[in-house]
């Protein structure tokens, strides 16, 4: 079974995140980046699925700029057999359609059983691109699990979703994404990074994957205009000497929030 | 030949399982009426339309319901969309609501804007407005040509429409035959609970790792009573297992913007106060006076929740 896992890199939430005024991107240069946490939990699906059947090849695959090389070598190091990565300038501010024709495109190329992605992505907190893709590639979509269950010709598991909670399952090939419901992953142990070094990364273009950014027949959406709100600032703080309680009940009254 | 409304705005109504509609459908007619009128679509009972009509639908298209997940929804929004022709289609940011919106984006090649906090009109079309990175900025996004597919997230639209008579009419919809993931069973999420929901919740009261354990939560609930609030949590509690995942706030849960947040026992790590910074008054007990939930409260306690909390709880309780 093939299983290729999307991860994306993203600014570290731990740090201070910026945008650039001008162009509405994410500031790459400043802030940490880092593989997403839910793209690690996708990882440890597949990885714990290959641990039991040697016959599974794990690929990692990222669509991100050229820097972004060491979220892929740490998908490596936890045990992917190897990466894809999509490196193109075109796609510097892509649109979550042009994204998905993208991966879409090059998933078609690289040959697939499961696809297993985040159900949500730190930065763009879409929770579309899974959705985005199995249309493209018309195949079944298994969303938002937070129990996952793979055989040879099937995935099922737990969907959570707003209204209710359901079982659902789809034939391969097939997209699953998942929840941070499912386990933390696991670190690279040191024979993993080592050998990391020697797993092969595949780059590809836009043009060697035949789409084209400026298609005049999609729509893109774009960001017309950005403002940064003024940080909050800290109000009162007391220290309870016995009385907290009181004092705070007569703040909450006396501004009509109790 | 269509006589739909030249600013007709599309809006797919989320169902729930027991057959009521979601508490989104009011919020998305409301921001729907705010820049044209609105059209819904429901995939499912007819029955809904009444009340869709009450929530300020001009119009009611209802759909048969079909096999599968989301796929016959897809095939809905898309027969819609070609009947209606709207200026703007709307759909609830929730799991079921984005990826309808997802692929029916990819299928008519729409541009697509996620997680918007509202919609406006401007010289060229409808925009939509969204708060990015834990509401530090901003964002307004368009579409380059064609019909925005915006998705409006859940419990941030105050604006409601007024009620219209039922013009109800069914449609009917082509199989798309897309490949779907079968739903084999559900299980409808009881929520017996009196409390407010979270999602536009007016107050609410989150209880963080602080709390200790399941049994002790139970504090956080009932200042929530007092406060006639809704219940959050931060992530170690939810992963702690103190309460459902439902309840989590911030940026893996949910963002809310109350009058009012009091959080309890938690530090108010980043990814936290992605969901809750921009609530307009924040309250916190901690009893690390360095704890960062500190830098952006207006009311600060440094103390032990468990003296503190039932402390204020009796004096809001001899006040009323
Ligand atoms: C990708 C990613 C996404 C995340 N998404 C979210 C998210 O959506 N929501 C979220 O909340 N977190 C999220 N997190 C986790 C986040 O980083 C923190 O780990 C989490 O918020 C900590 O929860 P906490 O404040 O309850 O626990 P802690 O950080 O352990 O804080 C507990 C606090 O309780 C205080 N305390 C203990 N006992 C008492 C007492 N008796 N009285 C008063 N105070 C007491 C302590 O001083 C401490 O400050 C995410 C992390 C990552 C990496
Ligand atoms: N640029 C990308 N490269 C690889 N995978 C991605 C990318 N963007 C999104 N994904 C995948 O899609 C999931 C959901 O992303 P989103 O729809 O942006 O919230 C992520 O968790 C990833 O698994």
């Amino acid at each position: 079974m093939k299983i290729v896992v999307l991860v994306k890199e993203v600014p570290d939430t731990y740090a201070d995140r910026k945008l650039s005024l001008e162009t509405g991107l994410a500031k790459r240069d400043g802030g940490e980046n880092v593989l997403d946490e839910i793209g690690e939990r996708a990882l440890e699906v597949a990885l714990s699925y290959a641990d039991k059947h040697p016959d599974t090849e794990v690929v990692v695959m990222s669509m991100s700029p050229a820097t972004a090389i060491a979220t892929l070598t740490k998908g490596l190091a936890m045990g992917a057999a190897s990466a894809v990565h999509i490196v193109d300038e075109t796609l510097l501010g892509a649109d979550l359609g042009l994204t998905a024709e993208v991966l879409a495109s090059a998933l078609r190329k690289k040959g697939f059983d499961l696809v297993v992605a985040g159900n949500l992505s730190t930065d763009g907190s879409g929770g579309v691109l899974p959705a985005m893709l199995a249309e493209l590639l018309e195949v079944p979509a298994a969303t938002a699990l937070s129990t996952v269950e793979i055989d040879e010709h099937r995935v099922s598991g737990t969907r959570a979703s707003d209204s209710a909670t359901m079982t659902i399952s789809a034939l391969l090939p097939a997209v699953i994404s998942i929840t941070e419901a499912l386990p933390d992953a696991r670190f690279p142990s040191f024979k993993g990074i080592m050998a990391a070094k020697r797993k092969p990364i595949e780059m590809l273009s836009l043009a060697g994957l035949g789409v084209d950014a400026e298609r005049p027949d999609g729509a893109r959406s774009i960001i017309i205009d950005i403002t940064e709100k003024s940080a909050r600032k800290a109000g009162v703080k007391i220290t309870d000497q016995g009385d907290a309680g009181e004092k705070l009940a007569v703040f909450l009254l006396e501004n009509r929030l109790a | 030949m269509t006589d739909f409304s030249a600013d007709s705005i599309l809006v797919l109504l989320d169902a729930t399982p027991s057959g009521k509609l979601a508490n989104s459908a009011a919020e998305l007619l409301g921001a729907a009426g705010t820049i044209g009128t609105p059209i819904a679509l429901i995939v499912g009972s007819a029955q809904l339309a009444e009340d869709a009509a009450n929530l300020g639908a001009a119009t009611v298209l209802v759909a048969e319901p079909g096999d599968g997940l989301t796929i016959p929804t897809v095939d809905a929004l898309a027969a819609a969309l070609e009947l209606v022709r709207p200026d703007a289609v709307l759909v609830a940011h929730s799991v079921e609501g984005r990826e309808a919106a997802a692929r029916l984006a990819v299928r008519t090649r729409s541009g697509l804007a996620v997680d918007a906090i509202g919609v406006s009109r401007d010289d060229e079309g409808v925009v939509a407005h969204h708060l990015v990175y834990g509401g530090a900025y901003s964002v307004t996004s368009a579409v380059t040509f064609g019909v925005p597919i915006i998705t409006m997230r859940q419990g941030a639209i105050n604006a409601r429409a007024e009620a219209a008579a039922p013009d109800v009419r069914k449609i009917d919809v082509t199989a798309s035959g897309k490949p779907a993931a079968s739903i084999d069973s559900v299980d409808a999420a009881v929520i017996a609970s009196t409390r407010p929901e979270l999602r536009g919740a007016a107050k609410v009261v989150a209880g963080g790792r602080g709390l200790g354990s399941a049994e002790q939560f139970a504090l956080v609930d009932r200042l929530a009573d007092v406060l006639g609030a809704a219940v959050g949590a931060s992530r170690a509690a939810v992963d702690a297992g103190y309460i459902a995942q439902s309840h989590q706030v911030g940026q893996t849960g949910v963002s809310v913007a109350p009058e009012l947040y009091v959080a309890l026992g938690i530090s108010g790590a980043i990814q936290h106060r992605a969901g809750m910074q921009t609530a307009k008054t924040i309250v916190a007990i901690n009893k690390d006076a360095d704890a960062p939930i500190f830098e952006i409260a207006d009311y600060g306690v440094v103390g032990d929740i468990f003296t503190v909390v039932p402390q204020l709880i009796a004096a809001l309780e001899a006040k009323k």
